[in-house]
C-alpha cells in the first residue's frame, strides 16, 4: 500500500512536469514570448506536486502507528486497563497485535479476537485513506500547477524558491537532530529525577540499578548513586590516554620532522587503518587477546587480577585513539610557520632542539585541542568497554580491578525489555544526559582552542 | 644543518664559544637520536598492535572457514515417513540407523546409547534430511548419500582445537567419543569442505549451523536506508551552507552544530532513536529501517563536511564563467559546480557509509541484537546487522563461536576494505587538479 502511494505520487509528479512543459511549449509556439524556459514551468509543477504530498505521506507514516493504537485503545471494553500498570497494558496490546498478525497462542479471550479484527480493519482503512488522500491532493495540486502556466508567470523564480527552501530545510536538519537529542534526553531524565533525587544520583556512591519485579519480592530497593560509574569511566579513559598520548605524540613528532618522505607517506595511511577498524572489533580483540595476555603476565609475576580489567579495555581503547592524536598533532606541527622552524635552525639548534623547544611549544594549543577531542571520544566509546569492562560498579581507581563505565551501564540497562516508567531504564537516560553534556562541553572547548590557534598563524 | 660551526673563526675571541659548541654537539646530537628513537618506537608499537590485531583475528578465524561434515548412507525408511505428513517423519531415527551401521557394538534401539552416537551429528542434520525428502518425496524407500555438518565439539576435535593430549577429565570429549569419531574418520566418512553456511545461512544457537546471511541482509537494508536519507539531505545542506547561506548568526549556529554533532558519542544517537523513533513514533523494534534512520543521523555530519570540502575545491572561475553567460545562481550550482564536485562527494559518502556499517552501539539500543533465525525479507522485518551479530556471537558461551566471531569480523573487514578501496579508486580516477 505504501509502495502504491509512492508510485502514484511519482506518476503525478512526472505528469505535472510534462503537462506544464507541453503547455508552455504550445504558448511559445503560438508566438508569445515566455518569461521562463519551458523546463522551469515543468519543474515548478513537478515540485509543487511532489513536495507537499511527499511531506504528507511521511508525516502520515510516522503518526499512523500511534493513531491506530489510540483508536484501538478507545474501542476496547471500558475498564480493561483498570488496576493494570503500563507493562501489563502494553502486554495486552501486544497480544492483540500478534493475534491480528496471525500468531495465535492458545485460545484468547473473545474480546481480544474482536479487537484484533478491529485492528486489521483500522489498518486497512488507514492504508486506503492514505492512497485516497495522495490521489486527491495530487490531483488538486496538479490542477493548481497547470493553472499557473502563462507567458508572464515567473516559473524560474518560483521553482528556485522551492529548491532553496528545500535546501534550507536540509541545512536545519542538523539542528533538528540536536534538538531531538536534547528533548529526548531531557524528557526521560526529568522523569528519572522525579523518582530518584538529583543529589543522590550525582553524589551517591552506590550503583545497584536492580528493582523488584514483583510487589512482594524481597529485593534491594535499587541504588542510583552514579559516582562509581563515573569513576570507572575516568579510570578507563585515563588508561587509554596514558597509552594514546605518548605514542601518538611521539609518532607525530617523528613523522613530521625526522621521517624520510617515503616512510611518512607509507606509515600515515597504515596508522589511519587503526582509526577505521570498527569498535566492536577492538572489543573482541580486547577479550580474545589483550585481557588473557594481561592475566597471564600478572600470573607470572604473582599478581591476581580480574578477568575484565580496566587495563585491558583502556589499553585497547588507547590503541584506537593513537591515529586520532597522531593526526591532530601532525596537523598542529605542520601549521607552525616555516619562519619559526628556519629561525631556530639558523641560530644553530639541532633539529631535535628545534622540535622540542620551538615547534612543539608553538603547536601545544592545537595538540591540546586534539587531546581533548580524544578525551571526549574515550568517555563516549561504547563497544570496547561493553565487551571488555565489567558490569558491577565499584568505588576503585585500581586499573587492575574490574570497573564499569557510563556507556556500559546505558547499554546493559536498555538491552532487552524497555518500558519507560521505571527508574532502571530511565537512569540510562540520565547517564546519557551526563555523557552528552560532558562530551558537548569538551567538544566546544576543544574546537574553540583549535580554531583560535589556527587564526593566530593564518 | 647542525654542523654549521664555523671553521674559519680564526684567532678572534669567539674561539672559546666555538670550542664549547663543538664539545656539547655530541651530547646534543645524542639527545636528538634519543628523540628519534622514541618516535620510531612509538610507530613500531602502533604498527605492531595493528599486526597483532589482524594476526590474532586471522589465526582464530581461520578454522571457521571450513566445517567438518559427515557423509552418511541413509535409507529413507517408508515406515518412518508418512507421505501425507512429510515434515512429521522420524528423520533422526533414520540418521541413527545409518550411523549405527558403523558401530555394531552400540544398541541403537536403546535411546540413551543411541544418543551417544548421534550426538556426533549437528542438530541441523535431521532438518537437512527432512528438507531433502520434502522436496523430492520419491526418495522414500531409497538409500541416499547425504553430507551433514558434525556437531561443534567434534568439529573442534577434527580441527585440532580440542587436543587429544589433554587429560580426559579436562577435555570436552571423553576417550570413547573420540574413538567413535576416529572410527568414522577411518571409514572415510569425515570431510572438511569450505564452510559455505557461514554466508548462506542465518543465525543459530548451534555454532556449526550459524551463518551471517541475516546479518548481511540486515546491514544491507540499514545502509540503504541510511544512504537514501543522509545523501540527499547532506548534499542539500552542504550546498545551502556553502553556496547560498548568508553570513549571519543562524549560519554560524548551524555550522557549529554540525561540527558538534560529528563528535557526539554514538550511544547517544541510540538513546535518541530509542526515545523518539521507538518510544514516540511507535516504530518497530529491531527493524533495519529504524537502524538505518539512526545511522543516517550519524552519517549526516560526515557527508555535509565532505560535500562542503568538495564544493570548496571547485575553482571560482567555473562559477563566474557560468554566471557570465547568463546562468542563474542555481543553474550554476546544479549544472556546473555539483557535477564537478561529485567524485569528492561520493568518496566522502562511501567513507561515511563504511563508518555506519561498523557502528554497533546505537543498533544495540534499538534491539538489533535479537536472536533471529531467518533472514529478513524487507526493511521492516526484525534483523541483526553485521556488527551486532559479531557482538552476539562474541557473547555466546559455545567454544565454536569464538572462531566464528573472528570469521564474521573478517567478513565485516572485507566489506569495509572493499568500500574504502572503491572510495580511493574514485578519488584517484576522477580527482581533478585545477
Amino acid at each position: 500500500m505504501v509502495l502504491s502511494a509512492f508510485l502514484l505520487l511519482l506518476g503525478a509528479t512526472l505528469l505535472a512536469y510534462f503537462l506544464n512543459r507541453k503547455a508552455a511549449i504550445s504558448i511559445r509556439a503560438g508566438g508569445t514570448q515566455l518569461h521562463s524556459l519551458e523546463s522551469f514551468h515543468g519543474l515548478f509543477a513537478a515540485l509543487s506536486v511532489l513536495v507537499p504530498v511527499l511531506a504528507g505521506i511521511l508525516i502520515w507514516l510516522v503518526l499512523r502507528g500511534s493513531a491506530v493504537d489510540w483508536f484501538l485503545l478507545q474501542s476496547l471494553p471500558e475498564g480493561t486497563f483498570d488496576g493494570l500498570d503500563s507493562g501489563a497494558s502494553q502486554l495486552i496490546v501486544a497480544e492483540i497485535k500478534s493475534i491480528a498478525g496471525g500468531r495465535v497462542f492458545g485460545t484468547p479471550d473473545p474480546w481480544k479476537t474482536e479487537a484484533a479484527e478491529r485492528l486489521l480493519r483500522y489498518n486497512e482503512i488507514a492504508d486506503w485513506a492514505m492512497v485516497a488522500l495522495v490521489a486527491i491532493s495530487a490531483a488538486v495540486l496538479l490542477w493548481f500547477a497547470r493553472s499557473t502556466v502563462g507567458a508572464q508567470f515567473r516559473a524560474r523564480q518560483s521553482a528556485e524558491r522551492i529548491v532553496l527552501g528545500l535546501m534550507m530545510f536540509c541545512a536545519t536538519a542538523a539542528i533538528f537532530v540536536t534538538i531531538g537529542i536534547v528533548f529526548a534526553l531531557t524528557f526521560e531524565t526529568i522523569k528519572f529525577f522525579q523518582i530518584v533525587p538529583f543529589t543522590e544520583f550525582l553524589f551517591g556512591t552506590s550503583w545497584e540499578p536492580q528493582i523488584p519485579i514483583r510487589e512482594d519480592q524481597v529485593a534491594a530497593e535499587g541504588a542510583f548513586g552514579a559516582v562509581p560509574v563515573f569513576l570507572g569511566t575516568i579510570v578507563i579513559s585515563t588508561v587509554a590516554l596514558l597509552v594514546a598520548v605518548p605514542v601518538g605524540l611521539m609518532s607525530a613528532i617523528y613523522l613530521n620532522e625526522f621521517a624520510p618522505h617515503r616512510l611518512r607517506s607509507a606509515v600515515k595511511p597504515v596508522l589511519e587503518i587503526l582509526a577505521g577498524v570498527p569498535t566492536v572489533v577492538y572489543g573482541f580483540f580486547a577479550v580474545l587477546t589483550v585481557a588473557p595476555a594481561i592475566r597471564q603476565f600478572a600470573a607470572t609475576i604473582g599478581v591476581d587480577v580480574a578477568p575484565n580489567t580496566a587495563l585491558a579495555a583502556g589499553s585497547v581503547m588507547g590503541v584506537m585513539l593513537i591515529p586520532f592524536i597522531s593526526s591532530f598533532a601532525d596537523d598542529a606541527l605542520s601549521a607552525v610557520p616555516r619562519s619559526l622552524r628556519d629561525g631556530a635552525l639558523a641560530l644553530g639548534a639541532t633539529r631535535g632542539e628545534m622540535m622540542l623547544n620551538v615547534l612543539f611549544p608553538a603547536a601545544i594549543p592545537g595538540i591540546v585541542g586534539g587531546v581533548l577531542l580524544a578525551v571526549s571520544r574515550a568517555i563516549g566509546e561504547t563497544m570496547i568497554v561493553v565487551m571488555a569492562a565489567g558490569l558491577i560498579a565499584k568505588m576503585t581507581i585500581n586499573p587492575l580491578d574490574s570497573v564499569t563505565a557510563v556507556t556500559v551501564q546505558i547499554v546493559t540497562l536498555l538491552i532487552g525489555d524497555t518500558s519507560f516508567d521505571n527508574p532502571k531504564t530511565l537512569s540510562a537516560f540520565a547517564l546519557g544526559m551526563m555523557l552528552f553534556l560532558a562530551t558537548l562541553f569538551i567538544n566546544i572547548f576543544a574546537l574553540r582552542i583549535v580554531r583560535k590557534y589556527r587564526e593566530i598563524y593564518d | 644543518m647542525t654542523d654549521t660551526t664555523p671553521e674559519t673563526s680564526g684567532p678572534n675571541p669567539s674561539h672559546s664559544t666555538t670550542e664549547m659548541v663543538r664539545q656539547s654537539l655530541a651530547r646534543r646530537n645524542r639527545k636528538q637520536v634519543v628523540l628519534q628513537g622514541f618516535g620510531v618506537a612509538a610507530i613500531a608499537f602502533a604498527l605492531s598492535m595493528l599486526v597483532i590485531l589482524v594476526g590474532s583475528l586471522v589465526t582464530s578465524g581461520y578454522p571457521a572457514l571450513t566445517q567438518t561434515h559427515v557423509a552418511l548412507e541413509v535409507f529413507v525408511d517408508p515406515e518412518e515417513v508418512d507421505p501425507d505428513n512429510l515434515p512429521g517423519g522420524g528423520y533422526d531415527e533414520m540418521l541413527a540407523a545409518s550411523l549405527g551401521s558403523y558401530f555394531p557394538d552400540v544398541d541403537m534401539s536403546d535411546r540413551a546409547s543411541a544418543r551417544t552416537v548421534t550426538k556426533i551429528l549437528s542438530n541441523g542434520a535431521q532438518l537437512q534430511l527432512r528438507e531433502q525428502v520434502i522436496e523430492t518425496p520419491s526418495l522414500i524407500g531409497e538409500t541416499i548419500t547425504i553430507t551433514v555438518p558434525a556437531a561443534d565439539n567434534y568439529d573442534q576435535l577434527n580441527k585440532g582445537l580440542i587436543q587429544r593430549a589433554t587429560p580426559e577429565e579436562n577435555r570436552r570429549l571423553n576417550d570413547a567419543e573420540i574413538a567413535r569419531f576416529d572410527t568414522l574418520d577411518a571409514a572415510g566418512a569425515i570431510s572438511t569442505p569450505l564452510n559455505t553456511a557461514l554466508i548462506t545461512s542465518a543465525d543459530s544457537r548451534f555454532p556449526e549451523l550459524a551463518g551471517l546471511k541475516g546479518a548481511i541482509i540486515g546491514s544491507f537494508w540499514a545502509l540503504l536506508t541510511c544512504f537514501l536519507i543522509s545523501f540527499p539531505i547532506g548534499i542539500g545542506a552542504a550546498i545551502y551552507l556553502e553556496e547560498f547561506a548568508p553570513k549571519n548568526r543562524l549560519s554560524d549556529i548551524i555550522e557549529i552544530n554540525i561540527n558538534n554533532l560529528a563528535a557526539v558519542p554514538s550511544v547517544v544517537f541510540g538513546l535518541l532513536a530509542l526515545a523518539v523513533f521507538l518510544g514516540w513514533f511507535g516504530m518497530p523494534r529491531s527493524a533495519p529501517l529504524v537502524g538505518g534512520m539512526t545511522l543516517a543521523l550519524m552519517t549526516l555530519p560526515t557527508i555535509i563536511i565532505a560535500t562542503r570540502a568538495a564544493l570548496k575545491a571547485v575553482p571560482p572561475s567555473i562559477r563566474e564563467a557560468a554566471l557570465g553567460v547568463g546562468a542563474s545562481k542555481q543553474q550554476v550550482v546544479f549544472h556546473h559546480v555539483l557535477p564537478l564536485a561529485m567524485p569528492g562527494i561520493l568518496t566522502g559518502t562511501i567513507i561515511g557509509l563504511a563508518q555506519a556499517l561498523g557502528e554497533t552501539a546505537p543498533l544495540l539500543l534499538i534491539g538489533m541484537n535479537a536472536f533471529i533465525t531467518s533472514a529478513p525479507t524487507g526493511p521492516f522485518d526484525s534483523a541483526t546487522a553485521l556488527p551486532t551479530q559479531i557482538f552476539i556471537w562474541a557473547d555466546s558461551p559455545e567454544r565454536g563461536f569464538v572462531s566464528r566471531t573472528s570469521a564474521a569480523i573478517l567478513v565485516l573487514l572485507t566489506f569495509l576494505i572493499t568500500m574504502n578501496a572503491i572510495a580511493i579508486y574514485l578519488r584517484q580516477k576522477f580527482e581533478r587538479k585545477w
